[in-house]
């Protein structure tokens, strides 16, 4: 009876974590919905990105929550999750590594950062290292070509990034 | 509260009374800015103000993006008496000796030159190429303030349609100035109104597409930042046009300063009355709420973006039926550019014949385009349709960085081309781009040098395409994932002659079968490397080099006689695979080297040569 890697001891975060899922509840309860299930639905990608700024990401438990209260079913929540990049079922690092690969990155040597990220962190693309502090990722473009190449941690933006300044962008993060 | 004409104007001149601080401090205060760490600069300019006592006297602008990206974190100084100057990279330590000089502006420190958003006052010829109209008021007002924007000309486009045109007006003279849709596909703006306006009264929907998901392009964003008003003023104008009564932004979840920006515009707007019910008076009423993007390119495609606001997976849709028809629950929708919009509210102001001196014939007004890449200044230009690529690139950009040799340039995103430099004398418009293989696009123009390899170039854009492709169609999908893998066979040298024939077929298969746009112009970067640099392929294939020495599998790194063995290169390398004594000449083992070059870049004697 094992749907899932969690081997037995399943996390749900809508039961572990009563706080946030009031105030979720508190979010979606605000909106304007009824039993129009396609009127519903649009208003299912707001509600998606609260849940995933309140518990960090999106596993079954939260997908279910949401779905229930927008009247939808768990397959369409989870088509939507899959499709869009920003939002994750899986956890995901205390500090979020996203390497901007957007052209004007790209043409100034954002691959070779990627790499040294990877190399240093032992980790791929989309990954999370085991003691869950680090997670790599993409991004295309913030917005800050000229200070390209650009790495976000979390919400800070490093420009002008060499190899070099990669090992002091991971001991920064404590 | 601002009900009518006259109660705006009253609150126009109110305003113009209270008058301006004897000297003005703006600091750019947009996404590049911040990153740039001009919040600091601001925080020590506010301490050192306060300290000297100086605050009555000098009025701090936090301003949106002034488009000199490069010179963040800038500082500028306007001064009644002296004029005015812009201080570029600042450091919170500079910010004392900046304030001493407020009256004489002479401190010795880095300044800007002004050519890049003062066309009415510089003598300079290289300001001429730019001429602001989407623009105007970025980095000059600040956008979390109403009065700055009601003081430059704000709400009175609104005012003026609401009052003294009829719907029938506005779409007119929207028509006639030419205006077409800066999102990438040219679609005359004022014909795209009248379809909708034709369709039977009812619910209709007017959305601002923020998307902007071309990979390097910020045009949409410094608007957005630094100018939320004139895209609401220009969302109303076209609800008024068409008949609708609703608007939404749709806006990617990466521009959260935006988003911010464009709540705080929306909240002032409603607060004022100049979004909500019987506007000026009028009896029209609108509003516009915000729906939040989740990191999907494709999405920034009007019918996937509608499926988008839907809640659903943004796919795409066959057209027709075009959205001006049945577009978002249905209803009849006019989806456009940000860029787009922000020309609305000058139009109406100044008229179309106005707007038609500017640009060229087929292609009026101007175009903002986000110069990156290889170029020395890196920023936003904009500039009158018809502006040579030479004059952008090597005007306003100051040329090739680190004096090295350009090679190409890059418009139109993942559905552009890249073009070389006989091209650079072609004047851009819609038309002139299509006709040489590339595309508008929304305006992203990346510059490349003699260090970038165009097939490795093409392979990037197909990443792109293939992470973001919907995978609805089969051309897209799999024909996108082939055509990589034969860029990455030619980029590891396993190619072979005939694979440039397959390029190509596929490339064509692919433009005429997909569905939508994104599928449609992916093999664009492709087939226009193809056209413009055929050599560097042939190199990859026949030859097994990569003339850039980008391809990693191409390249190898040895050591020659002129080491000294200074043993810096062995301390530098990331995986320690150089070995040798002190005064000895080094050795790579290239079994362990990773390619990375550090070594190369690092040697002072010339002794590591890249074959
Ligand atoms: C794959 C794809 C991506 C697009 N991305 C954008 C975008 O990011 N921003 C945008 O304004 N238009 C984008 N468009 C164009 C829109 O479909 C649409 O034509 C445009 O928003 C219409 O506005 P306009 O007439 O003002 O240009 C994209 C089109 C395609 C096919
Ligand atoms: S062309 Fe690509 S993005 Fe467009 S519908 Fe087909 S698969 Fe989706
Ligand atoms: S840096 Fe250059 S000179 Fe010094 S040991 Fe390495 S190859 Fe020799
Ligand atoms: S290219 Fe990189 S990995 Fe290879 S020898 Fe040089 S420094 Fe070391
Ligand atoms: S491409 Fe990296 S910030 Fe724009």
């Amino acid at each position: 009876m094992s749907c899932c890697d969690c081997k037995g001891k399943k996390p749900n975060l809508i039961l572990d974590f009563p706080d946030k899922t009031e105030k979720l509840n508190a979010f979606i309860d605000a909106l304007d919905i009824g039993l129009d299930r396609d009127r519903n639905r649009g208003f299912l990608i707001e509600c998606l990105h609260e849940a995933q700024n309140l518990f960090g990401y999106l596993p079954r438990s939260v997908q279910q929550f949401v779905a229930d209260k927008l009247r939808l079913h768990l397959s369409e929540v989870y088509g939507v999750i899959s499709f869009y990049s920003y939002f994750t079922d899986k956890p995901v690092g205390k500090y979020k590594i996203s390497v901007c690969t957007g052209t004007a990155c790209f043409v100034r040597g954002a691959e070779a950062i990627l790499d040294e990220f990877k190399r240093l962190l032992v980790i791929e693309m989309g990954e999370t290292t085991p003691d869950e502090k680090f997670s790599l990722g993409t991004l295309r473009c913030v917005g800050a070509c000229s200070l390209a190449p650009v790495v976000m941690v979390n919400e800070k933006v490093y420009g002008k990034v060499t190899t070099k300044i990669v090992a002091e962008i991971i001991s920064e993060c404590k | 509260m601002i009900d009518s004409v006259e109660t705006l104007k009253q609150r126009v001149e109110a305003l113009k009374k209270e008058g301006t601080a004897a000297t003005r401090i703006l600091i750019s205060m947009g996404t590049c800015g911040i990153a740039a760490g001009a919040v600091p600069v601001l925080e020590e300019l506010k301490r050192v103000l306060a300290e000297r006592q100086l605050e009555d006297k000098v009025e701090i602008i936090e301003a949106g993006c002034i488009g000199q990206c490069y010179a963040e974190p800038s500082v500028e100084i306007c001064n009644a008496g002296s004029g005015s100057v812009i201080y570029g990279g600042v450091k919170v330590h500079d910010v004392g000796l900046i304030v001493s000089h407020i009256e004489d502006l002479a401190p010795d420190m880095n300044t800007v030159e002004k050519t890049w958003y003062y066309p009415e006052t510089e003598k300079n010829t290289r300001n001429k190429i730019q001429a602001r109209i989407v623009l105007r008021n970025s980095g000059r007002i600040d956008p979390e303030k109403l009065e700055d924007y009601l003081k430059n000309e704000g709400y009175q486009a609104l005012a003026k349609a609401l009052t003294e045109m009829t719907s029938e007006d506005v779409i007119k003279e929207i028509t006639e100035s030419g205006l077409r849709g800066r999102g990438g596909g040219g679609f005359p703006t004022g014909m795209k109104w009248n379809f909708a306006a034709q369709q039977p009264a009812g619910r209709k929907y007017m959305i601002c597409n923020a998307d902007e998901g071309d990979p390097g392009a910020f045009m949409d964003r410094a608007v957005l930042e630094g100018d939320p008003h004139a895209v609401l003023e220009a969302m109303a104008i076209g609800g008024y046009a068409i008949g609708a009564d609703t608007g939404i932004i749709y806006i990617r979840a990466e521009y959260p300063l935006a988003v911010k920006r464009l709540k705080i515009a929306i909240k002032q707007a409603e607060e004022n009355g100049l979004l909500g019910d019987n506007i000026f008076g009028s009896g029209f009423n609108f509003k516009i709420q915000l729906k939040y993007g989740a990191g999907a390119f494709v999405c920034g495609e009007e019918t996937a973006l509608i499926h988008s606001i839907e809640g659903k997976r943004g796919e795409p849709t066959f057209k027709p039926p075009f959205p001006a028809v049945s577009g978002l629950w249905g209803k009849p929708t006019v989806v456009n550019n940000v860029e787009t919009y922000a020309n609305i509210p000058a139009i109406i102001r100044s008229g179309a014949k106005w707007f038609r001196t500017i640009g060229t014939e087929k292609s009026p007004g101007t175009k903002v385009f986000a110069l990156a890449g290889k170029v020395e200044n890196v920023g936003l230009v904009e500039v009158p349709m018809g502006t040579k690529l030479r004059d952008i690139i090597f005007g306003l950009g100051g040329g090739i960085r680190d004096g090295k040799e350009f090679k190409a340039v890059q418009t139109g995103g993942p559905s552009g081309g890249c073009l070389k430099y006989d091209r650079l004398d072609t004047g851009i418009d819609y038309e002139s781009l299509a006709a040489i293989g590339s595309m508008m696009g929304s305006g992203g123009m990346i510059v490349m040098d003699e260090d970038d390899c165009m097939v490795n170039v093409a392979k990037y854009f197909l990443d792109f395409t293939l992470d973001e492709s919907c995978g609805k169609c089969t051309p897209c999908r799999i024909g996108n994932t082939r055509l990589h893998e034969m860029l990455e066979r030619i980029c590891e040298g396993k190619a072979t002659m005939d694979i440039i024939t397959k390029l190509k077929n596929l490339s064509y298969a692919i433009k005429d079968t997909a569905l939508c746009g994104l599928g449609q112009t992916s093999p664009n970067p492709v087939l226009s490397t193809l056209a413009n640099f055929e050599d560097e392929y042939l190199a990859h294939i026949t030859d097994k080099h990569c003339p850039a020495g980008v391809c990693t599998k191409l390249i190898t790194f040895k050591i020659n006689d002129n080491c000294v063995g200074c043993t810096l290169c062995a301390r530098n390398c990331p995986v320690s695979c150089i070995s040798g004594e002190r005064k000895e000449k080094h050795h790579i083992d290239q079994d362990k080297c990773i390619k990375c070059g550090v070594c190369y870049q690092a040697c002072k004697f010339h002794a590591i040569d890249k074959l």
